[in-house]
This record gives structure tokens, C-alpha cells and sequence, in this order.
């Protein structure tokens, strides 16, 4: 261990600095308004929404509206602010290792030019123990961001739910829940300490929970929302527990504090090496887990296919764009303790990038034996978001941010075009009830059609650009570009590009049984009205034009000052935050990923829509799969559809296993001691009281005390029927009497005297 | 000193008294032998007081007379009233305080 | 504005109920509104009683007991009448007052049966005294007697208006409190006489404590007694097993108070007593007290997962609750008996209303067997709401107020007191945490198969059933909107606490730096050596 030495608490310069702010421009400074307005939209509808014309569904749009104004200035007010660097920076009197501290202090800046500053403001929540506990708004790149996304795709969403849930038995109900989510989510962007942001999180989770079992009257959409709500619980065991860890950690390195939730600190404590190593590895090991639970990571995942339970909107903005990134969120927002605690820098492997790597390949593999479209989308979910914790895990913090900022807008079109689709034909089936939709819904089918490509990752749209600097960030690749990340992460380059192939295949079956060949539902499905087709339109709009904001740098086709704009606002360059290296752009890595990607297009292609195809005019039906398909001719291949069919038998183990098990065997143990031996000795220690009091009783007091009593009675009374016969009632014998007693008496005094 | 003499007399009195007393049937005659006791014991009071050459002795003789004739009376009237309820005055039967 | 109250208000509050229950006894059983009306007004003075108080209680100094008197009671056993309100009773003794009016108002047209409004308000207004009366005794002869005032009212009320199998719930009630009644006298006797310190008062005996006198055997066995005799009351495992037969048996309103203050008279004996009298003690039960504790914590979960009735099964949730609780109590810290303080407050709001709704549930559908109960959302919306509020806060949700019971005490459990063993507090901690998971999963379950889902055909038409009546609202609104508001601003109470809990904790137990130990001659109980420093390495370092 290295010798501990203190430096001097000041505010000029001494100590330890976390590249905040106190000062900044007054959107910055209060962007509290933005979750306040969705939080007093829901007390609004909750208590007045059923009088309101439109039941309250337009207090709902409005509050969001304005939210969504205000991210847009609060965005241009960090722009203005981004640069603008006065050296008003807020310093922390601190304890650190001096080695990690003179390591640390030149990587100020991490090479992104000069510092940014976050705007930090707080107030008192409550105190205990003399610590006072602060709630307050921490605004940064990620911050703004976030901000941006949550509150454009709420309104989008909103607007569309105005159509979608329209005439909804719980309309009014519908729209408060979406609007505290909002407010939820908004207040978990902005979160200036853990315990906030682990409030925030668990609201979502509660309003996740609520509009998964919208339709509570069927017990599979409860079920889902208990399986969504207690997976989840699951995980936040590991963020209750991680905070705590990272709260006491910080309290031992601070002087005179008792511990400390602030994420600025934490992060600017863990990065000065002031933190034990072993500490920030289990935190960090505890917040993987909420990660996991949180963002569908695999083995954690199974409740969000599940999820799909709930109304389609719901689907699109907790359950693809805005909820399930809170985990990757959290983990760029303590990337500091992420960035130590696995030691992503100069590692080739760690648990956060094999996880993440895992999730892609296992959830883009589940995607293909789907019927539903829902699921299918709802497993591209979990794939790309293993992909955004993937990236995280190699070191690549802003890709990272960018797929999870251009996902929002492609994945949210694609699940509000399904949920266009099912408007028209009433099921998410794709193989019953879809096939050449695209006659019928031309402006579903176009959006659906970019958000495809945007999801496979074909350029110019944005899932390519964010997809290849992933690729880029894992450092793995090494021809003519491609290197100098955080470490050598060979296997999740390759993970990355297994998935962008199976990626592209699985996006091209869904479209083709969902729009192509001929229609195999019933009656006559038809267009939706403007308010769905609308946000689907903005949303492929920007799932076009996203990619642009971060043109890799180097990229000659555009100017210099149009390269790196996403990374340059988003990325903190602060004391709170890392200092991570930047991979070089590659040429030929963008060429191998677009290759492969039209591989995993052209492959899919064929099978469906020349071999089915050919099949189905051969049928004379419009068919989904083969008839002697790869799966009736190889048992290896059936095998496989079998695991995926079961979900690798997952569920098979959590419901079967572990929740029936508790439920059932375990519980009933418990209880069964319960019942049978606390409670009995219990009684038995009542029962034989209440024997000894009988045996005491019967023996003792019935027998012995009282028999006392009674022989004493008998014994005066026996002697009072003798001594009655000298009660003759004759004068005479009783004078005789009193002659003799009193010469017996003469005689005593006689003898004695 | 005649003092001997005296207590004899007066023992012989206390005796036949005695044994009216407890013999005798007739209330009216136990009444009598009762009075021959407490007459026996007169008589030692005034020999004891003449002896010791006080006037306790006769002072307490007096009294005992008085008392005597107090009882007698008392004693008569019962016996009286005896003889009016039952036409006997046979003490043997007159058990009624028999316990 | 000058403090009216300060001398006798504390004893206006305590014995208004005692008074109310007199004038009841003179008016004739038939006038049974007039009866209600004087319970009620009675309730309502003294719950008015208790805003004046906390409008004077000076906020600033939590650690002073304010509004205090001191008088000698019984002489010749120097027992004292000292009571006097500081920041640790103030949040219980003002739920108390809020818990009887609004239990007073729900019970107002459904009394159980055999109804009998007379008895039964005067029942409920002399526990009412008896509550109050425990919360602001700072003597210890005075807190035993009204310890017990407590325990008769509730007798009767559970053996006379109880379900099915009350004489033995009742029973088993009266017998085990009594039981471990009579320890806890034992030990308040022998910590009189050992001690010698010719006083009952809280303070007198810390201090005669403090200054030796008592060996630390004598002090183990003490605070052994005491354990038992609050740990009953609390119920800590394994000592819970008539709690849930008191509950289940109980009627409604039964059950709220003895969930919503009942029980927190044990833990408030352990932060108010045994603790503040016998830190060193406390330091050596810490872990066992823990243990069982967080044993509860699971025990108590797994138990509601077996459960087939409603309201038993809220009644073994309690046994969860309270494990938090005492795991925050046995920290030792500030931070963890504040956490604890808010828990007891918490849980008698939220399991108090999960109460209420059993009892409603029970009115209107005449059982409370979950397999036939379900649909209570399409039956009754706004109570299927309600139901799934105090669910939501009852499974620890933040913003509500369940959660700031249940995450400071997981918190605190990771940094307990000096001399506590730190590698166990923290096993105990995950363990803790995995009790929030399976909080979930009882509560989700039960709601899920009671609200959601369509009515069973048994009751699908049955008009009785009907949304929330107005006593029922009015009963549980104050409730509702605390749950929200300290969970929305939980420095409600902490404010409140935090300054008398640091004042009544030794100093010994949160000294932070060697030097200041060996300045108080904290000894080996507390996990230093002779010269101050501190024997488990581990603790300073906090890894």
C-alpha cells in the first residue's frame, strides 16, 4: 500500500477536481422543471384527467411538448456552454494514493482539448447521522442527451397513444402512468447522487410494471408485469448493495465525511485511484447485476420479451428506447468506477464486454424462431442492447452513447410500426396473420423499411455509423485503422460482427412475413390515421439523419468541424470522468461490416424470398417457412430451433426452479417450521404449563393443602360432638363439674405453691 | 386464738352445702344449700378479718350477704316462674340447655 | 409564540383518553351516537393536543426532552413521574394520535360483533392512553405501567370481538407479552438494585451505568432480559408466532393498532432502554440481535409466501418489516436507529392501511381467502388502487415511505457501530437486500390474485360489493397522504430524529479516530485496545 497524505481542502485549485460547476446558464442550472412538468401532468390526469375533454391525454401532450422545448434549449444552452471554460471548477478536499494521483493528473483532459464542466446544483432531501443528503441535477453531455431523447420520443409516443389507445377502458389511467414514467426517467438522467438515481430507477421500474399489466384483467399480461417487476428486483438487490458499498468507499477516502452518494465524486475518487481496487470491483460486480436485470442483459433478460405484454406504445418507449438504456445509462454514468473496478483500459476481455457480447449473439439468435413481431423486435432489443454494454465494456464510452442515442429513434419506429401494423390487422402474429402488408399500409411499410435498414446497419443511416464505431472502439481490428482503444478486444469484434450479420437476416424474415408475399389475415387491413403515421415519418426521419452527428473523425467526405460533433458535446472531459482512449477510425473495418451485413441480408434473402416464394407459388398458399426446411432435415438444426423455441430453457429454470421453488417448497418449509415446530413449542410449552397447573392442582393443592384444611375442619368438629356430652343442660352436673375442676385447681396450687 | 375451730365449722358448712347442691332435687333446696355455702364462707371472712384484727373480712361479708339475698331473690323468682310453666320444680328435668 | 403546553401538556395529551372513557362510562349503552361522538371528539382534542405540541417542539433541539416534568410518584420506591417528549417519540406518539381517530371513524357504522360501541371506544381510548403514555415515560416503573395499560384493552378486544379461534389468539397474546413482561421487570429491578442509584429515570440509571457499578456479566444477563421482553413485543424471530394468529383473529381495527403502534413499542423500548442504559451490553448482543433479525427478515417473507388468507398473510409481512427495523437497531449507529425510527413510522402507516384494506376486503366479500378473492380493481377501482399504493410502499418503492425504512437500514448495516462485528453486519446486509426481492414477490402475488384479474363468478354479481365509502375515506386519507409526503420528503421525520437518536447513543460506539477513544476510555466492548486504537483493522478502512 502506498503512504496516505492529505491535500488541503481550497477551493483554488488544491484537492481533487470533479469538473463541476455551481455557476452556468439558468436552463442548465434548472433543468429540474423538465421532469417536474410529465410529474405535474400525472397528478393532473390522476385527479382531474376523467373530467377532461380528451381525458386527460392532452395535459399529457402539452407538459411533454414544453418538456421537450425546454430539453431542446437546455441542449443549445450546453452547446453554448460546452467550451466555454472559465475555471470556476468545484475542487473536493480528498485523500489519495500519491502514485495514482501524479498518474491521473496530467490525463486531465483525456486529449479532447479542454475541459468540460458539468452543472451540479443541489438541495437538502434530508439528514441523518449529521450527513445531509442532497437531491439535486447533475448536467452534463450524457445528461442533455438523454434528456433530448427521453422527452422527443415521450412526445412521439404520446402523440401516436392519443390514436393507438384511443377508446382504451383505462385511457386516462394510460396516459398518467406514461407521463410519471416520463418524469421518472427524465429525473434519472439528470440524477446528481446514486440514491436518486436508484429512486428514479426503481420508478421506472413501477411504471414499467404498470403498463406492461395495462390489460390486467388477462393473467398472462399480469404475469408479465410481475415477471418484468420482480426480474428486476433481482437486479436492484445488486444496486442497493453497490451503492452502498460506493458510499462508504467514498466516505473512508473523504476527510471529515461520513460517506457520500454524489456520482461526481464517486467517479472523480474511483479515477484518482483514492479507492481500493477490490471495493470498485464489487461494486461494480452489484451495479452489473441492476445493469443486467435492468437492460435485459443475458441471463437476466427473459422478462423483457415478456413485456411485450403491454400496450405498443409502452413497448416503444420503455421497453426499446428510453427504460431498458437506463442500465447502460447508469453504467456511463459511473464509468468511472466501471472504468477501475473491471479495468477496461489495456484488458482484452472483462465481464461487463463478455456479457454484452453474449447478450448480442444470444439475443439476435432468439429473434429468428419468433413469431411474434413484437418479440422479434423485442429480442433486437436485448441483442443491441448488449451491443451498447459490449461497447461500454471495451472502453468505447461515446459509441456507446451514440448507438444508444440513434437505437431510440430506429427501434422506437420499428415497435410503433409494428404496433401500426397490428392496428390494422388486430394480432402481432406475423405468420397467421401478416404477409403483404405492404400494399395495404405504404407509409408503415417505408418507415418500417428505414428503421430495418437503420437496425441491420447498411450506410448512409444511423445504425451504421454507431454500429461501426463500436466496432472501431473495440481496438480489435488492426488493418489499416481500427486500433488504438482502451485494449485489444479481439472476441468482441468478432461478437460485434456475428451480430451484424445475424442481425441484417433476422430484420430481413421479419420484413418479408410481415410485408411481403400475400396477406393471410382476415378482412381488409388499411392504413393508419395521421397521428401514427406522423411520428413514424419524424422517427425514420431521424433514423436517417442521426448517423450524421457523429462522422468519424477522418472522414474525408465531410468537413473537419462536422467530424466528431456528438462526441465532442457528449463526452464528459472532467475530473469525474475517465480518461479512455479513442480507437482511429478504419476504412476498411466500415467496407468488412457493410460486407457482412449484405451478407446476412443476402443470405436471408435468398432463403425467403426466393426459395419461400418459389415455394408458395409452387402451394399455392403464401407460406412462412419451408416445408422441408434445414430444421425437418438436420437433427443438429432441429436441436437448435428446439433450444431457441424453449429460449435456451430459461424460463424453464427461473419460473419452474427458482420462483416455484420459493413459492412453493420453500416457502411451505418455512411455514411448515413455522407451523409445526416455533409454533409448537409454543404450544406444547402452553399445553404442558397448563398440565403441570392440573398435576399442581390435583396433587398438591386438592390433595395436601386442601386436605389440611378440610382434616382441621373435621378434627374441631369431631371434638365439638364430644365435648357435647358434657352439655348435659343439667345445673346440677355442670356445678359437679365446677366442684371438681376447682378441687383439682385447689390442688395444683397446693402442690405448686 | 379460736381460728381452727372456726374454719372447721365453716368447712363443715361449705361440705352439707356442697352436697345439697348436687344431691338435693328440689330447686328451692338447692337454693338453701347454696346459701349454707356462701354462709360457710361468711364465716371465714369474719374469722380471717377478726385474726389478722381488720375490718375487710365483715366489710366483704356484708357484701356477700347483700349479694346472697339479691340472688335468692332472683333464684325464687325462678323458681317460681319455674313452678308456674312446668308444676315442678325437679331440676334433674330441666335439660333444655342440653348442647 | 410562548409555549403553553410546556409542563402539562404532555399529561393533558396522555390522559384526555382516560377522561373521554370515564364520561362514556356514565352515558347510558343504548345512546350508542352519542357514545361514537364522544370517542371521537375525545380522539380528534388529542390528536389537536399533539399539533400544538409539535407546533412548539423546538425543531432545533431534538436531543432535549421538551414539555418534561418530574415528580415523585411512589416514594418509597423513588419512582418517579417523569415524562417528556424528544425528537425519538415525537414521530410515534403523533402517529399514535392519528392512528385511533382514524380508526375511530372507519369502525363508525361497522362495529365487529358482538357490537358493543360503548366497550369497545372505551377499550380503544385507554390503549390510547396506555400508547401515548409508554412513548413519553422517561421512568421506568412509569413506562412498565403503561406498558401493560396497553395489554389488557387489546385482550378483551381480540377475545371478544375476534374471529372464529380468538380465545386461543387472544390467550396466546396475553400470555407470551406477559411472559416476557415479567423478564423485562426482572431486569429493570436488578438494574435498580445493582446499580444503587436510588432512581427509575432513564437518564439517572445511563448515567449510574456509565459510571460503573455493574459488572459486565450483570449487564449482559440485563440486557438479555430486556431483549426478550421487547423482542416479544416486536415479535423478533422466533418469538413471532402469536402475531399472526393476534392479527389474523383481531378484528380490523385491532389489527391496525397493533400493527401500526403495538408493535413499536418493543423497538422503541430497545432504542429508548436498552440501549441508551447499556451500550456495552448492547454491543455484545449486536450480532445475535442482528442475526435474528435479518432471519426474520427472510423467515418472515418465505412464511407470507405459504400464506392462503389475506390478512395473515399481512401479518407475517410484518415480521419482515420489523426484521429491518432491528436490523437497523442493532447497527448501534445513528444512521441505523434513525433508518429504524422512520421504519416503525413507515410500517405503521402502510401495514396499518394494508390493515384497514383486509378489513374492507373481509366486509365486502366475507372472507379473505386469496384463491377466492380476485378482480377487486374491476369491483372496486379506487380501492383496488389504494390497495396497490400501499402495496407498492409496503414493498419498499421510493417515493413512498416504506423505502426509506427499509434502504438506510441496508445501508447502516454495512458500517455498524465500533465493536460490532463488521464482516457479519455485512453478510446480514446482502441478506437483507435479498428480503426486499422476496418482499416483492409475496406482495406482486398477493395483489396480482386479489386485484387484477376478472372477479370469480362467486361474487361477479354480488351487490354488496362497493367502492370506497366515505368513512373510509376520511379514515384513510391522512394516512394515504403521509405515506406519499414522507415519501416523497422523508426528512419529515429524520429532521426530527436524527438529533436525539446521536444524543442517545453512547459515544464510545461512534467515535471515529483512536485518539478520541482512548480520550472516553472506550474499552475492549467496543473493539479497542488500551491505547486507543482499534483492534479490527478492517473497520477504519471501511473496504
Amino acid at each position: 500500500m502506498t503512504e496516505l497524505f492529505t491535500i488541503a481542502a481550497s477551493t483554488d485549485g488544491g484537492g481533487l477536481a470533479l469538473g463541476i460547476t455551481e455557476g452556468g446558464n439558468w436552463f442548465l442550472r434548472n433543468v429540474w422543471l423538465i421532469p417536474l412538468l410529465p410529474a405535474l401532468s400525472f397528478v393532473g390526469i390522476l385527479f382531474f384527467g376523467k373530467r377532461m375533454p380528451r381525458g386527460g391525454s392532452e395535459l399529457g401532450v402539452a407538459s411533454l411538448g414544453i418538456a421537450f422545448l425546454l430539453a431542446v434549449v437546455t441542449g443549445a444552452a450546453w452547446v453554448d456552454h460546452r467550451d466555454d471554460y472559465h475555471g470556476e471548477e468545484v475542487y473536493r478536499a480528498v485523500v489519495v494514493h500519491d502514485a495514482h494521483a501524479d498518474a491521473h493528473a496530467d490525463d486531465h483532459g483525456g486529449g479532447h482539448g479542454h475541459p468540460s464542466l458539468a452543472v451540479h446544483r443541489t438541495a437538502t432531501w434530508f439528514q441523518t447521522n449529521g450527513v445531509e443528503f442532497t437531491v439535486g441535477t447533475l448536467v452534463d453531455g450524457p445528461a442533455v442527451m438523454m434528456l433530448l431523447v427521453v422527452t422527443l420520443v415521450s412526445l412521439l409516443v404520446h402523440v401516436y397513444s392519443t390514436d393507438y389507445v384511443h377508446g382504451d377502458r383505462r385511457y386516462t389511467h394510460f396516459f398518467a402512468f406514461l407521463s410519471l414514467f416520463s418524469a421518472s426517467m427524465l429525473l434519472l438522467v439528470v440524477s446528481e447522487n446514486t440514491l436518486q438515481l436508484l429512486c428514479a430507477w426503481e420508478l421506472v421500474g413501477v411504471c414499467s410494471f404498470v403498463l406492461i399489466g395495462h390489460w390486467w384483467e388477462e393473467k398472462p399480461n399480469s404475469d408479465a408485469a410481475l415477471k418484468a417487476f420482480l426480474t428486476n428486483r433481482v437486479g436492484d438487490m445488486g444496486l442497493l448493495v453497490g451503492v452502498t458499498v460506493l458510499f462508504f468507499a467514498v466516505g473512508s477516502a473523504l476527510p471529515d465525511r461520513f460517506g457520500s452518494f454524489s456520482i461526481a465524486e464517486t467517479n472523480a475518487l474511483a479515477s484518482s485511484g483514492a479507492l481500493s481496487h477490490t471495493t470498485l470491483l464489487i461494486a461494480s460486480c452489484c451495479l452489473m447485476a441492476a445493469v443486467m436485470s435492468k437492460s435485459g442483459q443475458f441471463f437476466l433478460h427473459t422478462w423483457l420479451p415478456d413485456a411485450m405484454a403491454g400496450p405498443t406504445p409502452v413497448s416503444a418507449l420503455i421497453h426499446a428506447a428510453t427504460m431498458v438504456v437506463a442500465g447502460v445509462f447508469m453504467i456511463a454514468r459511473m464509468y468511472g468506477v466501471f472504468f477501475e473496478g473491471f479495468q477496461i483500459d489495456g484488458s482484452s476481455i472483462n465481464l461487463m464486454a463478455f456479457i454484452g457480447g453474449l447478450t448480442t449473439i444470444v439475443g439476435a439468435c432468439l429473434a429468428f424462431v419468433q413469431r411474434d413481431i413484437k418479440k422479434v423486435l423485442a429480442y433486437s432489443t436485448i441483442s443491441q442492447l448488449g451491443y451498447m454494454v459490449m461497447a461500454l465494456g471495451v472502453g468505447a464510452w461515446t459509441a456507446a452513447m451514440f448507438h444508444l442515442f440513434t437505437h431510440a429513434f430506429f427501434k422506437a419506429c420499428l415497435f410503433l410500426g409494428s404496433g401500426s401494423v397490428s392496428h390494422a390487422v388486430h394480432s402481432f402474429d406475423m405468420k397467421s396473420d401478416m404477409g403483404g402488408l405492404r400494399k395495404h399500409m405504404p407509409h408503415t411499410y417505408r418507415t418500417f423499411m428505414i428503421g430495418t435498414v437503420a437496425l441491420a446497419g447498411l450506410p448512409p443511416l444511423a445504425g451504421f455509423w454507431s454500429k461501426d464505431e463500436i466496432l472501431v472502439g473495440t481496438g480489435g481490428w488492426g488493418l489499416l485503422g481500427g486500433t488504438g482503444g482502451n485494449g485489444a478486444y479481439t472476441l468482441m469484434l468478432g461478437m460485434g460482427m456475428l451480430t451484424a450479420a445475424l442481425t441484417a437476416a433476422y430484420m430481413t424474415r421479419c420484413v418479408y412475413l410481415t410485408f411481403f408475399g400475400e396477406f393471410r389475415g382476415h378482412g381488409q387491413p388499411h392504413e393508419s390515421g395521421p397521428r401514427i403515421t406522423v411520428p413514424l415519418w419524424i422517427l425514420a426521419g431521424l433514423a436517417v439523419v442521426a448517423g450524421f452527428m457523429n462522422l468519424p473523425k477522418g472522414f474525408q467526405m465531410a468537413p473537419g468541424s462536422f467530424q466528431e460533433r456528438f462526441g465532442h458535446f457528449v463526452e464528459p472531459v472532467a475530473g469525474y470522468f475517465p480518461a479512455i482512449s479513442h480507437g482511429t477510425p478504419s476504412w476498411s473495418l466500415a467496407v468488412v461490416s457493410t460486407l457482412v451485413v449484405v451478407g446476412g441480408i443476402a443470405a436471408a434473402g435468398w432463403y425467403y424470398f426466393v426459395k419461400v416464394e418459389a415455394a408458395s407459388k409452387t402451394a399455392g398458399t403464401s407460406l412462412t417457412e419451408l416445408p422441408d426446411g434445414p430444421t425437418t432435415k438436420y437433427p443438429l438444426a432441429r436441436m437448435g430451433h428446439t433450444l431457441l423455441a424453449n429460449k435456451y430453457y430459461l424460463d424453464h429454470l427461473y419460473n419452474g426452479v427458482v420462483v416455484d421453488g420459493t413459492k412453493g417448497p420453500v416457502a411451505r418449509f418455512a411455514y411448515r417450521i413455522n407451523q409445526q415446530v416455533i409454533d409448537r413449542t409454543v404450544d406444547l410449552v402452553g399445553e404442558t404449563a397448563v398440565k403441570a397447573g392440573v398435576t399442581v392442582y390435583e396433587k398438591v393443592d386438592q390433595l395436601v393443602v386442601d386436605g389440611a384444611v378440610n382434616a382441621s375442619g373435621s378434627a374441631s368438629s369431631a371434638t365439638g360432638e364430644e365435648l357435647r356430652k358434657i352439655n348435659s343442660g343439667k345445673v346440677q352436673s355442670y356445678a359437679a363439674i365446677l366442684f371438681a375442676a376447682a378441687t383439682v385447681l385447689a390442688g395444683v396450687l397446693i402442690v405448686i405453691v | 386464738m379460736l381460728l381452727n375451730q372456726f374454719l372447721l365449722l365453716s368447712a363443715v358448712l361449705f361440705a352439707i352445702g356442697v352436697y345439697g347442691v348436687l344431691a338435693r332435687r328440689n330447686g328451692v333446696l338447692v337454693l338453701m344449700s347454696i346459701e349454707l355455702i356462701l354462709n360457710a364462707v361468711n364465716l371465714n371472712l369474719v374469722a380471717f378479718g377478726a385474726f389478722r384484727e381488720t375490718v375487710g373480712g365483715e366489710v366483704f361479708a356484708l357484701f356477700v350477704i347483700a349479694v346472697a339475698a339479691a340472688e335468692v331473690g332472683v333464684g325464687l323468682a325462678m323458681v317460681l316462674l319455674l313452678y308456674r310453666n312446668r308444676r315442678s320444680i325437679d331440676l334433674t328435668q330441666i335439660d333444655q340447655l342440653r348442647g | 409564540m410562548e409555549n403553553l403546553l410546556d409542563g402539562w401538556g404532555i399529561t393533558l395529551a396522555t390522559f384526555s383518553p382516560l377522561v373521554g372513557a370515564a364520561v362514556m362510562m356514565l352515558i347510558p349503552r343504548e345512546r350508542e351516537d352519542r357514545h361514537k361522538m364522544v370517542a371521537l371528539v375525545t380522539s380528534l382534542w388529542v390528536a389537536f393536543v399533539g399539533v400544538l405540541l409539535l407546533l412548539w417542539f423546538d425543531l432545533d433541539h431534538t436531543d432535549h426532552l421538551q414539555f418534561a416534568v418530574d415528580r415523585v410518584w411512589i416514594d418509597v420506591i423513588s419512582s418517579h413521574y417523569s415524562v417528556g417528549i424528544d425528537g425519538m417519540s415525537l414521530p410515534l406518539i403523533l402517529m399514535t394520535m392519528l392512528v385511533v381517530p382514524a380508526c375511530i371513524v372507519y369502525s363508525w357504522n361497522h362495529f365487529p360483533e358482538p357490537a358493543n360501541p360503548k366497550a369497545f371506544l372505551i377499550l380503544i381510548l385507554i390503549l390510547e392512553t396506555g400508547m401515548i403514555g409508554t412513548f413519553v415515560a422517561q421512568d421506568l416503573v412509569l413506562f412498565f405501567v403503561f406498558f401493560e395499560v396497553v395489554l389488557l384493552p387489546m385482550f378483551f378486544m381480540i377475545a371478544v370481538w375476534g374471529g372464529e379461534d380468538r380465545r386461543y389468539a387472544s390467550l396466546k397474546f396475553f400470555l407470551f407479552t406477559l411472559f416476557g413482561s415479567a423478564l423485562m421487570l426482572v431486569s429493570f429491578l436488578a438494574l435498580f438494585f445493582l446499580t444503587g442509584a436510588d432512581t427509575f429515570t432513564f437518564t439517572g440509571l445511563a448515567d449510574a451505568v456509565a459510571h460503573g457499578g455493574v459488572s459486565r456479566t450483570a449487564q449482559l444477563w440485563i440486557f438479555g432480559g430486556m431483549f426478550l421482553g421487547f423482542g416479544i413485543k416486536v415479535p423478533m424471530f422466533p418469538f413471532h408466532t402469536w402475531l399472526p394468529d393476534a392479527h389474523t383473529q383481531a378484528p380490523t381495527v385491532g389489527s391496525v393498532i397493533l400493527a401500526a403502534v403495538l408493535l413499536k413499542l418493543g423497538t422503541y423500548g430497545f432504542i429508548r432502554i436498552a440501549i441508551p442504559i447499556l451500550p456495552e451490553a448492547a454491543v455484545a448482543w449486536a450480532p445475535w440481535i442482528g442475526l435474528l433479525a435479518v432471519v426474520g427478515i427472510i423467515y418472515g417473507a418465505l412464511g407470507c409466501l405459504a400464506q392462503t388468507d389475506m390478512k395473515r398473510l399481512i401479518a407475517f409481512s410484518s415480521v419482515a418489516h420489523m426484521g429491518f427495523v432491528m436490523l437497523g437497531i442493532a447497527t448501534l449507529t445513528d444512521f441505523g436507529i434513525n433508518a429504524a425510527i422512520m421504519g416503525m413510522v413507515a410500517h405503521g402507516l402502510i401495514t396499518g392501511m394494508l390493515f384497514f384494506l383486509a378489513g374492507s376486503v373481509k366486509e365486502r366479500y366475507h372472507t379473505l381467502e386469496i384463491s377466492r378473492l380476485g378482480g377487486l380493481l374491476v369491483q372496486a377501482p379506487r380501492m383496488g388502487w389504494i390497495f396497490g399504493l400501499c402495496a407498492m410502499a409496503s414493498l419498499g418503492l421510493p417515493g413512498l415511505a416504506g423505502f426509506w425504512g427499509e434502504f438506510p437500514a441496508i445501508l447502516s448495516a454495512y458500517n455498524p457501530a465500533n465493536g460490532v462485528p463488521v464482516e457479519t453486519f455485512r453478510t446480514y446486509m446482502v441478506v437483507a437486500a435479498l428480503g426486499t426481492v422476496l418482499a416483492a414477490g409475496y406482495l406482486l402475488w398477493l395483489l396480482q390474485r386479489a386485484a387484477f384479474g376478472a372477479p370469480t363468478s362467486e361474487f361477479a354479481d354480488d351487490p354488496h360489493i362497493t367502492d370506497t365509502t366515505k368513512h373510509e375515506w376520511i379514515s384513510w386519507t391522512p394516512l394515504l397522504a403521509l405515506i406519499v409526503a414522507i415519501g416523497i420528503y422523508p426528512n419529515l421525520v429524520f429532521r426530527v430524529t436524527d438529533g436525539a437518536v446521536d444524543a442517545s447513543l453512547a459515544p464510545c460506539l461512534t467515535v471515529e479516530t483512536g485518539e478520541e477513544a482512548e480520550a472516553l476510555g472506550c474499552g475492549e466492548a467496543y473493539g479497542f485496545d488500551d491505547h486507543g486504537s482499534e483492534i479490527d483493522d478492517e473497520h477504519a478502512t471501511g473496504n
